[in-house]
């Protein structure tokens, strides 16, 4: 989109010094979304604390040991996407940075994937979104923060597309990495309050 | 690049053809990425939402006054359509007259001409912005005729009323209302983004940080606070969709949810929001006075300090709303105190605006009027605001009339008096004529007394224990008595002759826009950017990119011919 606008429109001018446009809209954002995922725990904290029982006793117990290796994979991935910044930025290392995110992609779409696998189980012994707070919670938490992994993927492998074909933009590349890095970094915090304590 | 610098170029050579582009009706006045095409769409979607809240006022003020009588133009009223009044004039005066018309409309005209460039910097995300506000207007208009009518559960939405449509009655109404809610906050993330990207990244040349005028550093400052505190609002609106429509219990007693968090997450929101409002205000003022004072801003720095704490404050006064729910009494204490203590920075702000009045060559053209009585209304709505942010008084005035009188004195001065204040000092610029000087005093006038005889007697009203959501009086012998009565009418036939006098405001621009004479380019004699090329502007904006050398504010140099300095002049 950065580059289709820079092409048809007059386009103001930055500092040198100034983070680019595309990047500090991004990081604004993602200031919201934060904001979003906190009033999330913040209001899970609230019913946990307020209930009689947590979880309750007829609700299913989460996946704690499978979903900790997940964890791992997500964050293996947020590690791949820097590598994958990092090359791109050494001259005749593209390939290199192509095939690095690549596996940061393939990594986050396993995390998905997974996730889902686990609902399924999930639901299967009786954790839906009506059957009590507990799930209710649950799926609008994780179910939040997989809606963003989705969207963070996606545009993932349409920067990788531009990266294959040498028309990816630095600003361009930072403000999805950007996105992921969020969606990478608040998946502990979510883990830590919903899973384990 | 090369593309970028020959399409600049086209849009500077064309300045003097008005009639340069063959763009069509559609292409240049609905779908263009012009910033002053989009604030103008903003401008007027909002002051039609104002004509339909002011028709809604008119209607339900009427009933207070007449009880069970048959409004003209409406019919008579029943307890439900009141409810529904009520609750959309509440959602329509705060989210589509005051945050479109201060923040985006202005926002939108004021940041790129006053921060020297070209246009925003998503010009599609801001087209983009407009689209989809528009599209929330629309479906909030639907949602008063859709089966079982308009929601009626208030502007807070406090469940379970809202949660439940076996108690709301409104089982399409308040679900359209919170998607309307939604699709607004989407348009101003986008253009909250748009407007900080734009006076960080493309200022002029030169122009420091401390150079911007005050009413752009508001506006940044306003989106800032809107965005941090919109998400906890947009995660409770998501988890009340889902309990009206899908079935969960988040805010149910019943089956374990909180009907309390729901408070918190809204007043999270709510509560900055009214800042997030006030700042524009407060920024337009901020630009008038010293204009038609003729004098430097008084302490610009301190303003913008102070405007910093006001901003952190903000976010730690929410649950002064809540003092009555039922929250911890210990926490009432934490939350009086610091409720009294952000009327500080705010009386500090009155402070410097009278103190740059102070020794200035006042001239009261209509825009300075308007500007000197936001400061006295304001000042009102923030010291009745002191009683009730005091939690002892506020056990006694929660929920009463008093308290409805209070925020009309905030959010009158705010989104009414700043609008009119913010249009006649910039419509010589956005139209490129002068407004006639007597019809917008006279306009003034009949806004500004009707103004304060519709709410002091609501004042005195609460104080007298009526509560604020009763729809018939009559039906409570201790609030039917005459002289109570007699109150509600005065009120009701105030704010008729207030609706009245908005014509005279509309006339006045269709007729300033015909015979009215040519603005020029700096009418006022300000200092800021946007009074140095034509008006209006054209595309693009200016005709070189301007270069900045000084504040916003230099005006009364010792030494100079002339008493002001604008910002691009090197001498």
């Amino acid at each position: 989109m950065g580059t289709a606008e820079a092409k048809t429109l007059p386009r103001s001018r930055s500092s040198d010094k100034s983070l680019p446009n595309g990047l500090l809209g991004m990081l604004i954002f993602i200031l919201t979304e934060i904001m979003v995922f906190a009033a999330l725990i913040s209001a899970y904290l609230v019913a946990r604390s307020s209930a009689e029982e947590w979880p309750p006793i007829d609700q299913p117990r989460l996946p704690v040991v499978a979903t900790a290796f997940n964890t791992i994979i997500l964050l293996s991935s947020g590690v791949f996407t820097y590598m994958a910044n990092r090359a791109f930025f050494i001259p005749k290392q593209e390939a290199k940075a192509c095939q690095l995110f690549l596996i940061a992609i393939l990594l986050g779409s396993f995390f998905v994937l997974f996730q889902g696998y686990e609902w399924i189980g999930l639901i299967h012994y009786g954790l839906t979104m009506t059957s009590s707070p507990y799930g209710s919670f649950f799926y609008l938490i994780i179910g939040g923060h997989a809606l963003h992994a989705i969207v963070a993927i996606s545009i993932m492998v349409l920067a990788y597309r531009k990266m294959k074909q040498a028309v990816l933009t630095p600003s361009e590349f930072w403000t999805g990495q950007a996105f992921w890095y969020l969606v990478v970094g608040v998946w502990p915090i979510l883990y830590y309050f919903v899973y384990l304590s | 690049m090369a593309d970028t610098a020959t399409k600049t170029e086209e849009a500077h050579s064309d300045h003097h053809d008005d009639h340069h582009h063959d763009q069509s009706f559609w292409s240049k006045y609905v779908f263009s990425t012009d910033h002053k095409v989009i604030g103008m769409q903003y401008m007027l979607t909002g002051v039609a939402m104002a004509l339909i809240g002011g028709f809604m006022s008119y209607v339900f003020r009427m009933q207070l006054a007449f009880p069970d009588e048959s409004v003209p133009f409406f019919g008579r009223v029943s307890s439900l359509e009141y409810n529904a009044l009520v609750t959309n004039h509440g959602t329509i005066m705060i989210f589509w007259v005051a945050m479109p018309i201060l923040i985006a409309a202005f926002g939108n005209f004021l940041i790129p001409l006053m921060c020297g460039c070209d246009d925003m910097v998503f010009p599609r995300i801001n087209r983009l912005s407009y689209q989809v506000f528009l599209l929330s207007a629309v479906v909030l208009v639907i949602s008063f005729f859709v089966p079982g009518g308009g929601f009626g559960g208030a502007w807070t939405a406090y469940p379970p009323l809202s949660a439940n449509a076996e108690y709301s009655l409104t089982p399409m109404g308040s679900t359209l209302w919170i998607l309307a809610v939604a699709l607004e906050f989407v348009a101003f993330l986008m253009g909250g983004i748009n407007f900080i990207t734009t006076a960080m990244n493309a200022r002029a040349k030169g122009m420091r940080m401390f150079d911007i005028p005050l009413v752009v550093w508001m506006i940044v400052i306003a989106s800032i606070l809107f965005m941090i505190s919109v998400g906890p609002l947009i995660a409770g609106a998501i988890m009340l969709l889902l309990d009206q429509l899908v079935g969960t219990a988040f805010f149910n007693p019943f089956r374990g949810g909180d009907p309390i968090l729901w408070q918190h997450l809204f007043w999270f929101f709510g509560h900055p929001e009214v800042y997030v409002v006030l700042l524009p205000a407060l920024g337009i003022v901020g630009e008038i006075i010293p204009t038609f004072a003729r004098k430097k801003f008084f302490g610009y720095k301190l303003a913008l300090y102070t405007v910093f704490a006001t901003g952190i404050l903000s976010f730690v006064v929410w649950a002064h709303h809540q003092f009555i729910a039922g929250v911890d009494p210990r926490m009432v204490h934490l939350f009086t105190v610091t409720t009294l203590l952000i009327s500080i920075p705010i009386a500090e702000l009155c402070f410097l605006y009278i103190a740059t009045l102070y020794g200035g060559s006042i001239s009261f053209k209509t825009p300075m009027l308007w500007a000197l009585a936001f400061v006295v209304e304001f000042l009102i709505g923030g010291v009745t605001g002191i009683h009730l942010g005091a939690s002892g008084a506020d056990i006694y005035m929660h929920d009463t009339y008093f308290v409805v009188a209070h925020f009309h004195y905030t959010f009158f001065p705010i989104a009414i008096i700043g609008f009119y204040a913010g249009i006649t000092f910039w419509f010589p610029k956005w139209t490129g004529c002068m407004l006639n000087e007597f019809w917008g005093k006279v306009h003034f006038w009949l806004t500004i007394i009707p103004f304060n005889c519709i709410f002091i007697p609501l004042f005195i009203l609460g104080m007298g224990g009526q509560h604020r959501r009763i729809y018939n009086h009559q039906h409570f012998s201790e609030l039917a008595t005459p002289e109570y009565q007699n109150l509600r009418i005065f009120a009701t036939v105030s704010l008729i002759v207030m609706l009245l006098a908005q014509v005279i405001f509309f006339v006045n621009i269709i007729l300033s826009l015909r015979k009215g004479k040519k603005a020029g380019k700096n009418p006022w004699k300000a200092n800021t950017l946007e009074w140095t090329t034509e008006s209006p502007p054209g595309h693009g904006n200016f005709k070189e990119l301007p270069e900045v050398y000084r504040g916003p504010y230099e005006y009364s140099v010792p030494g100079r011919k002339e008493d002001y300095w604008p910002q691009d002049q090197k001498e």
